[in-house]
């Protein structure tokens, strides 16, 4: 599909050149006129005042879809463990099979890692296509891209998934090429069209400003890589039994053309206030040096770091470096946690851009619920040992 | 003024290096120990500021006068005192050399200079003779092949860290006025050069500025800048340039203050809304930007009349001087005004620039010797 | 030697903000610059230019001639020479026919030893033009490289960021590489480089000058689409839980838990 101006109805307007996120249209005399920077996102069409713009048939052409069926997920593990995200796209890869009326199917790639078979038909495979060689047993570009490509070459999937982890991403574009397909990257939604059992896949875009749901119509398998801690794990039914697939393995010379030499594992590094998911803050509130302790527990407890307010670094109670703010850091984490601290301008000056903010006060009438998206009026002390707890679980 | 690309590709570099470079953390720190980081300096020579207007056959990149100040416009809306840095090399420190050096001269001056081996400053005034140059009494008497200098410069901007000085001292005792100047490179580490001690001033602190004591200082005669007793011509062609400097660094800092202006604005809320909703701030505002726009075109303007090589270059750098400077100051007046408490506490960025900017009508000519010479120029 | 690396111009994704009332994206002001990672890729290949000085890095775009700008800033850091793609039949590709597209120009270019790319692009955030441009080249590709290692004679060996560690991987070139933000830090452009930038040639080429079919390359050539866009739902006002502390506590982990932040 293309995006058309309809000069006719064009009155000129310049709506569209401003919500053109790819800065992709100019005016060309009185009119607007679509430049080859537009990814067709559909922006333009939904604000045109004049109903102005249109998508139109591009002439694309495609593959026979109806020889392909089945939903299929690729089952990464390293160190011949299953990761996390697999599990999740089984969840999710069940919902779509049985939306469309077709079967679960799971790629396994590795050395020997028989007994991961089990565990996918636990987690609801209902097929496996299971390659074992040594060549297979740490990930490797080449070799997983040419059994996956033959595979899909030869069983015809019509959805493939695959986990967006530096793995998938890697895995998914090669595949995609071979297979002459489409590949969505890093979806946060996946459904199923009740009307022509399309997958509809839909991804953060422009910096997480723009959402965009992607269709590849004419093209198979579609492809999507899928954000890892999206979707929901299944249950796991012990015993649950499926169909064992074993996929042919040669490699000719030249096919492999990078080895891996050493994995060199868990190297976490102390994270900064500024690169931080996770910031935990404390405030004058806390009364007393020893208060940041308490914020050190819950911040340990999520895995993110402390932060501080401007009076409670000036009390001397932490070090600058922790300072948020005007004269501090700014920072943007997913979950800012605000407690004890009233929100005074400087301080929301350098976290309020924060995805999520919870401030934990006092105070009712503090500044900082402004800016929260969720509130707590209570004293700390109560409020994150009860916290504490409730994680602990 | 409608900018080229290549200028543009100019500025977003140098807006670039020194916002990454110059950070909250490293200017508070400047601020305190009254030392810029030679790491930076280096830096700065590296990416080409230090040569921006100095012809290519020099060791520069041989940019036109708008790119220099649009580069000293950018680093001065960071950091006025990192605009003296990139700024002294292309204007009073290698403008002498660039107009009268010797082949020889620009190998061992001007090129270390722009490479950032060497500094190089500029000895004009003195205790007693500031814009009116023809009052200068340091004196340099011809001895064989030496001349033998005696005098005392003030308010010299980097003497303390200068290798060389370019010192302008009378040849001709009996000449009147302006006649009889000479210039000359001379070594800061020769014996009889001493600096005083560094002022304590009020802004613009990283960068040292005392007095040059000569005191029979031996000064071969292969180190005269240009001709003998023309020296007064050198300087003050030199001095316009720096003029543009200045009007750069005063629209940089103006730049600042309405950012910073406008952001407090949007964010502080008194009233149950934010103080930009009032008409009294944001009036205030307007001001500031239309006459910012207006130095910034002043500016702009003289910087390519002073390429094109019009006759009316030197008065048009005098009034963007003279006009960008004292606008300079209203609009960081304001912007500490408008930020309230916060814009006197040395936390916000304002309070700093209100402090720096309070030079820029002084030096390199006061706004009143300024507009002697627009007047001048009209009334002649 | 020659080294090729992919540069894609790209908005500021950090300077867009989403318009709260009417919901749509507000890109007045927001400047088109170098993508991050590409910068990053560029650098690597400059970093052997250093070691190596007859080495030449040729850089490669496609886009829409307002791209050139963004070359011009590759040329002013110290690449050598710069092609971009341009046409309107390019307009509309997904990752798929981009990589058809760059890899026919890399193919005109002639040859080269490495290709560097960016891991991916902050306008879309794919990270697929990369390995696809390298797959259509016939070429092994290492991505999310953050370290270089050794450049040997037929092979290069390299660090490959994992999320909880790396691999050091030997790959034979010529190869595709692509870089994350770790693997160094870009230099800046220098003075003197602006000014040689500005007085060499932009190579400019469309479908025809690198042997494309016009039915192979763009929206024709796009297995994906898109259906429909929209802005995220705004941030509403905030909620003030309530109840007692044990209550709001529990009900704010349930919140949390449920927008995947825990």
């Amino acid at each position: 599909m293309a995006v058309r101006i309809i000069a006719e109805k064009c009155k000129g307007c310049q709506k569209c050149l401003k919500n053109c996120p790819f800065d992709a249209i100019t005016m060309q005399g009185k009119i607007a006129d679509i430049g080859p920077a537009c990814t067709n996102c559909g922006n333009c069409i939904e604000n045109c005042p004049f109903d102005a713009i249109e998508k139109i048939d591009d002439g694309n052409k495609g593959v026979d879809i109806t020889l392909y069926h089945d939903v299929w997920v690729f089952a990464e593990q390293r160190d011949n463990k299953l990761m996390g995200v697999a599990i999740e796209l089984l969840g999710e890869g069940r919902r779509l099979a049985d939306e469309i009326g077709c079967r679960l199917c799971a790629v396994l790639c590795g050395d020997k890692v028989d007994e991961l078979v089990a565990e996918l038909y636990e987690y609801g495979a209902d097929v496996v296509y299971y390659a074992s060689a040594p060549e297979l047993k740490t990930y490797n570009t080449d070799a997983y891209t040419k059994v996956i490509y033959e595979a899909i070459v030869k069983y015809k999937p019509e959805i493939v998934l695959l986990g967006a982890t530096h793995i998938g991403r890697d895995l998914g574009p090669c595949l995609a090429v071979h297979c002459g397909t489409g590949l969505t990257a890093d979806c946060t939604k996946l459904e199923i069209d009740p009307e022509d059992k399309k997958l509809m896949q839909t991804r953060p875009a422009f910096g997480g400003n723009l959402m965009a749901t992607i269709l590849c119509p004419r093209h198979r398998p579609q492809m999507s890589t899928v954000r890892p801690g999206v979707m929901t794990k299944p249950e796991r039914v012990s015993g649950r039994r499926g169909e064992l697939v074993n996929l042919d393995v040669k490699f000719a010379d030249g096919d492999i053309r990078m080895q891996v030499l050493e994995v060199v594992k868990g190297l976490t590094e102390q994270v900064s206030l500024t690169d931080a998911k996770i910031i935990v803050s404390g405030g004058n509130g806390l009364g007393k040096p020893e208060g940041f302790e308490l914020i050190k527990k819950l911040a340990d407890k999520l895995g993110g770091v402390v932060g501080a307010s401007r009076a409670a670094v000036d009390n001397g109670w932490i070090d600058h470096s922790h300072q948020v703010g005007q004269t501090g850091t700014t920072v943007k984490p997913e979950l800012y946690i605000a407690c004890g601290i009233s929100g005074a301008i400087q301080h929301l000056a350098g976290m309020q851009t924060s995805k999520t903010i919870v401030a934990i006060n006092k105070d009712e009438n503090a500044p900082i619920f402004e800016v929260a998206d969720y509130g707590i009026v209570g004293d700390l002390y109560k409020v994150i040992p009860t916290l504490l707890e409730v994680l602990g679980e | 003024m409608i900018l080229s690309e290549k200028h543009e590709l100019i500025r977003k570099l140098c807006r670039d290096f020194a916002e990454k470079e110059l950070t909250k953390e490293i200017l508070d720190e400047v601020e305190e120990s009254g030392v810029f980081p030679q790491e930076i300096l280096d830096k700065m020579a590296k990416a080409g500021f230090y040569g921006i207007k100095i012809p290519k056959e020099y060791g520069g990149s041989g940019c036109d006068t708008l790119s220099y100040v649009i580069m000293v416009e950018e680093f001065a809306r960071v950091s006025p005192v990192a605009s003296l840095y990139v700024n002294s090399p292309n204007s009073l420190g290698g403008g002498p050399l660039v107009m009268s050096a010797t082949p020889e001269q620009v190998e061992k001056y001007l090129k270390p200079s722009i490479t950032g081996e060497k500094v190089l400053c500029f000895g004009l005034t003195e205790p007693g003779a500031g814009s009116d140059a023809g009052g200068t009494t340091t004196t340099a008497v011809e001895d064989g092949d030496y001349y033998i200098i005696n005098g005392r410069k003030t308010f010299i901007t980097l003497a303390p860290l200068s290798d060389y000085a370019v010192i302008y001292a009378k040849t001709d005792k009996n000449a009147k006025g302006s006649r009889g100047i000479s210039a000359f490179l001379v070594d800061m580490h020769a014996p009889g050069v001493s600096c005083g001690k560094p002022e304590n001033k009020m802004g613009l602190i990283g960068c040292a500025t005392s007095d040059i004591v000569l005191e029979d200082v031996r000064v071969h005669k292969s180190d005269m800048l240009g001709e003998k007793d023309r020296g007064f011509i050198n300087a003050m062609k030199t001095l316009d340039g720096g003029r543009l400097g200045v009007s750069a660094q005063s629209i940089g800092v103006a730049q600042a203050c309405l950012e910073e202006s406008i952001k407090y604005a949007k964010e502080r809320k008194q009233f149950g809304k934010p103080i930009a909703k009032f008409q009294g701030i944001s009036f205030m505002i307007a001001d500031m930007a239309a006459k910012l726009a207006a130095a910034r075109e002043l500016a702009y303007n003289a910087a390519v009349l002073k390429d094109k090589g019009d006759k009316d270059a030197s008065m048009y750098c005098s009034m963007a001087k003279y006009f960008a400077s004292e606008v300079c100051n209203e609009i960081a007046g304001k912007a500490v005004q408008i930020h309230g408490g916060y814009g006197y506490i040395k936390d916000y960025k304002v309070e700093r620039m209100y402090r720096d900017c309070r030079v820029f009508t002084i030096f390199e000519g006061t706004s009143q010797v300024q507009q002697m010479v627009i007047s001048g120029n009209l009334l002649k | 030697m020659r080294i090729i690396v992919c540069a894609k111009q790209v908005p500021d994704t950090n300077e867009v903000k989403i318009d709260p009332v009417k919901g749509t994206l507000i890109r007045d002001g927001v400047p088109s610059i170098l993508n991050p990672d590409d910068a990053n890729a560029l650098e690597a290949a400059l970093q052997v230019k250093d070691k190596n000085p007859d080495t030449v890095v040729s850089v490669i775009s496609m886009g829409p001639p307002q791209a050139c700008y963004m070359l011009r800033e590759c040329l002013a850091m110290g690449a050598d020479d710069a092609y971009l793609l341009s046409s309107r039949a390019f307009g509309g590709a997904d990752t798929c026919a981009t990589s058809t597209t760059i890899a026919a120009g890399i193919r005109k270019m002639g040859d080269y030893d490495v290709i560097f790319a960016g891991r991916q692009a902050i306008d879309g955030d794919t990270a697929q033009v990369g390995p696809q441009t390298a797959r259509r080249l016939g070429l092994p590709v290492v991505t999310y490289v953050q370290k270089i290692r050794e450049l040997k004679e037929g092979s290069i060996v390299v660090e490959r960021q994992l999320e909880d560690g790396y691999e050091v991987i030997e790959c034979k070139t010529p190869c595709v590489l692509t870089a994350v933000k770790e693997l160094n830090e870009p230099r800046y452009m220098t003075i003197g480089g602006i000014v040689e930038a500005y007085e060499k040639e932009i190579t400019i080429w469309n479908e025809n000058d690198v042997n494309l079919d016009p039915n192979d390359c763009g929206l024709k050539a796009s297995p994906t689409q898109v259906f429909k866009s929209f802005t995220p739902p705004p941030k509403g006002k905030g909620e003030m839980l309530t109840g007692t502390v044990s209550e709001m506590v529990n009900s704010l982990v349930t919140k949390l838990t449920e927008k995947h932040i825990l």
